[in-house]
Formats: C-alpha cells, structure tokens, sequence
C-alpha cells in the first residue's frame, strides 16, 4: 500500500489509491500510514500559516478593536462626568447667584423704602407744622373778634341799660354807675 | 445499497508537491480543508471590520477573541496570555474545521490520528520546552506533588511521570475518536433510512422516520461534538501549559 502511494504521481494514480483504499480489506483510513507524511506536512504548513496569521494579523486588529472600544468607553465616561461635574458648577454658581440678587434686591427694597417713609414723614411734618401755623392764626383771629365783639357788646349794653333805666325813671343814670352795673351782670 | 460508513475519511490525493525519501507528499483533500479551515479563520478575524459597534461577523470574531482569552486566563492565569496566538490557532482550527466536516460530503480533518496526533505533540513539545526553558529543574516538580508520604513518593512520581508522558496519547484520541465514532454513527444512522426505503418499498420508507428522528438528533449532537472538543482541546492545551508556567502546583 505504502509503495503504490509512494510510487503513485498525479491524478490518476490517487484515484487508484483511493479505490483500493476504499475497498482493500482491512484499509482503515486513518490507519493508512502511506497518508501520514502528506497529511502531516499539510498540518504542518497550514497550521504555521494560520498561525502567523492569527499572530501577527487577526489577534492584533481584534484585539486593538476591542481595546479602542474600551478606552472610547472610559474616555466617554470620564467626558460625561466631567460634564456632569461643570453643570453642577453651573448650578450652584446660579444657584448663588439667584441668593445674592435676592439679597441685593431686599436690601434695595428696604432702603427705598425707608427713603420713601422719611420722605412722606418730613412732608407730614411740614404740612402739619403749616396747618397749626394757619390754625394758630386763626384762632388768634378769631380770639381778637371775639374781644372786640364782647368790648362792643358791653358798650351796647351799657347804652340799652343807660335808655331803659331813662325810659323807665325818666333821669338819665349817671355813666359810671351803668358801666359798673354792665359789669357786674357780666361777671355774674 | 451498501452502507460503508469508512469511505469518508479516505485521504485522496489531489496532486503531488513532492517527496521525502520514499514517500510521496501529495496535496490531499485533508490538505484542502485544512486550507479552507485557514481560509474561513482568516476571513472571519480579517474581513470583519473594527467598527466602534461590531456587526455581525465582526461581533463573532470578538466572541471567540475574548472566549479563548477569558479561557486562559481562567485556567493559566495572564502569563498564560503568551501562548494566546498558540491556544487561539488551535481551537479556531479544530473547531473551523470539525464543524466544516459536520456538513454533508466534505471531510473532517480531526477524524484522522495523524493530524491530531501532531497538534498534540505540538503542545506537548510546547510545554516540555517551554516549562524547562522557563523553570529549569524545577520544572520536574509537577512529577512530586506536595503532601505525600516518602513511603508512597516513588510510586506517586511514577504514574505522575506516566500519566505526563501518556498525555499527548489521551489528547489526540479523545478529538479523534470523538469525530470518528461521531461521523460513522452519523452514517450508520444515515443509511439505514435509505437502506430500509431501497429494500423494502413503502413499508420501508415508513419505517425509516425512526432512524431519520436519530439522525437529524444525532447530527444536532455533532454540532455540539464538533464545538465542544475544539474547546475541550483548547481548555486542556491551557492547563498542560499551566503546568508549564507554574510547576509545583
């Protein structure tokens, strides 16, 4: 079997191989040590080719493609929190913001609003001050009328007594002693 | 109709590339599906693209990259990860191969003792050059285990040193056997149904749905086969070279 295979050269010669191979008792394939340097050397060249292949070329793009993913992972990771860290900052310089604005506009409010009430209390003063000017004046006004309208009351009564104490006696009263009369019923 | 369940494995000649001493090398049709194997490895791990988010094909090629790596990692831990292009070769190739044999009418390189024979003197040379040029002396302290009373000592190191060197024996059976007995009973089953349809007619062809049910249960069994002995080669490859990067354990 071993020296027909090694004789065999070309096609034709195989296919007898396999014929008697096929059917020639007892011809096990694998047992069929004419096959073993052939197959071996065929092992030996395919697999040192597959293997400077997965070395050199295919464990190193795959490889590569799947760290180069990795890090793409972890660069966008550290990108979004750092993102998510500046927006944090974000709102709380805002949020700082918002608070000293609020208290600017407290403090504007209240001092605008003191300068408003001290505004309308001096106007208040003034006016008031003004009104009991005008009222003081009047009241002296009308004190002074007062006075002369009692003076005249007094002469008139004194001048009504003098005319019905005529009328009535028929003497004229002597000035002093009506005048006198007047004003004891006066003070009375 | 004859079934000859042996026919499959012949090795045929294609044409001859030359020769050594008395024997003829030709290019086989082993030979040939062991360069498809090459080609559709090459094709998966080269032709897929290295997009931010794989497709496909190039979704398959990162699976087995980080398969056959999280394999070795497991069981040789990161300096197993030297022997990555070894380990990867060698199970893409067993198990490109097996499972381009599953199909009808091609060849299954692994049914043949020689080829898995040399794969498995390949990682045994490996891992006995490897271990010595690494560790020294030291290395043979995978044949003393630890804890074992002197009295016991020699006959413990004796089927240490044994069941080492019958290593490479136990790993090229169990791939070829495994495909063989796969693939004859495949063919069995197979030719049962033409068989009882050819000689017995009607009754015959209705007879046969029982051996179909097996084969078509049967040729779901090899696809499992086909994959899990390429694993169960790779996984085995990884703890005989752990062996080698870590004597004494």
């Amino acid at each position: 079997m071993a020296e027909s295979h090694g004789g065999a050269k070309g096609p034709a010669a195989g296919a007898h191989t396999e014929a008697d191979g096929g059917h020639h008792g007892g011809g096990f394939p694998p047992f069929e040590s004419s096959t073993f340097a052939s197959q071996l050397v065929s092992l030996a060249i395919f697999f040192v080719l597959l293997y400077v292949i997965v070395s050199k070329l295919a464990l190193p793009k795959v490889g590569g493609a799947i760290e180069a993913r990795q890090n793409k992972i972890e660069g966008d990771l550290t990108e979004a929190q750092k993102l998510k860290d500046q927006s944090e900052a974000a709102l709380k310089a805002y949020e700082s913001e918002l608070a000293s604005a609020r208290t600017r506009a407290q403090a504007i409010g209240n001092e605008s609003r003191d300068k408003a009430n001290a505004q309308a209390d001096a106007e208040r003063k003034a006016l008031e001050e003004q009104l009991a000017a005008k009222l003081a004046e009047a009241e002296k006004t009308i004190a002074s009328t007062r006075a002369a309208a009692m003076s005249n009351v007094r002469g008139i009564a004194a001048d009504a007594a003098g005319q019905i104490v005529q009328q009535l006696t028929g003497v004229v009263p002597d000035a002093a002693s009506v005048n006198a009369a007047v004003d004891a019923s006066l003070k009375g | 109709m004859k079934i000859d369940p042996i026919h499959q494995f012949n090795i045929e000649p294609l044409f001859t590339i030359g020769h050594i001493g008395n024997q003829t090398i030709a290019f086989t049709n082993s030979s040939l599906y062991m360069l498809v194997a090459v080609a559709i490895i090459s094709l998966l791990m080269l032709a897929s693209g290295t997009q931010l988010v794989p497709g496909r094909l190039q979704s398959v090629a990162e699976i087995s990259y980080e398969f056959v790596a999280s394999t070795i990692r497991s069981t040789a831990g990161s300096e197993g990860m030297k022997f990555f292009p070894l380990i990867f070769s060698l199970f893409m190739f067993i198990c490109v191969s097996n499972l381009v044999g599953i199909i009808p009418y091609t060849f299954t390189i692994s049914s043949h003792l020689i080829v898995t024979a040399g794969l498995a003197l390949l990682v045994f040379f490996t891992v006995l050059i490897y271990g010595i040029a690494k560790n020294g002396v030291k290395f043979f302290k995978i044949f003393v285990p630890h804890g074992v009373p002197g009295y016991v000592l020699p006959l413990v190191m004796f089927i240490e040193v044994l069941s080492f060197f019958l290593r490479p024996v136990s790993h090229s059976i169990r791939l070829f056997a495994n495909m063989l007995a796969g693939h004859i009973a495949l063919k069995v089953f197979a030719g049962f149904v033409a068989m009882l349809g050819f000689s017995l007619g009607a009754i015959g062809w209705v007879g046969g749905v029982l051996p179909l049910a097996l084969t078509v249960a049967l040729y779901a069994l090899e696809i499992l086969v086909a994959f899990l002995q390429a694993y169960v080669f790779a996984i085995l490859t990884c703890i005989y070279l752990n062996d080698a990067i870590h004597p004494g354990h």
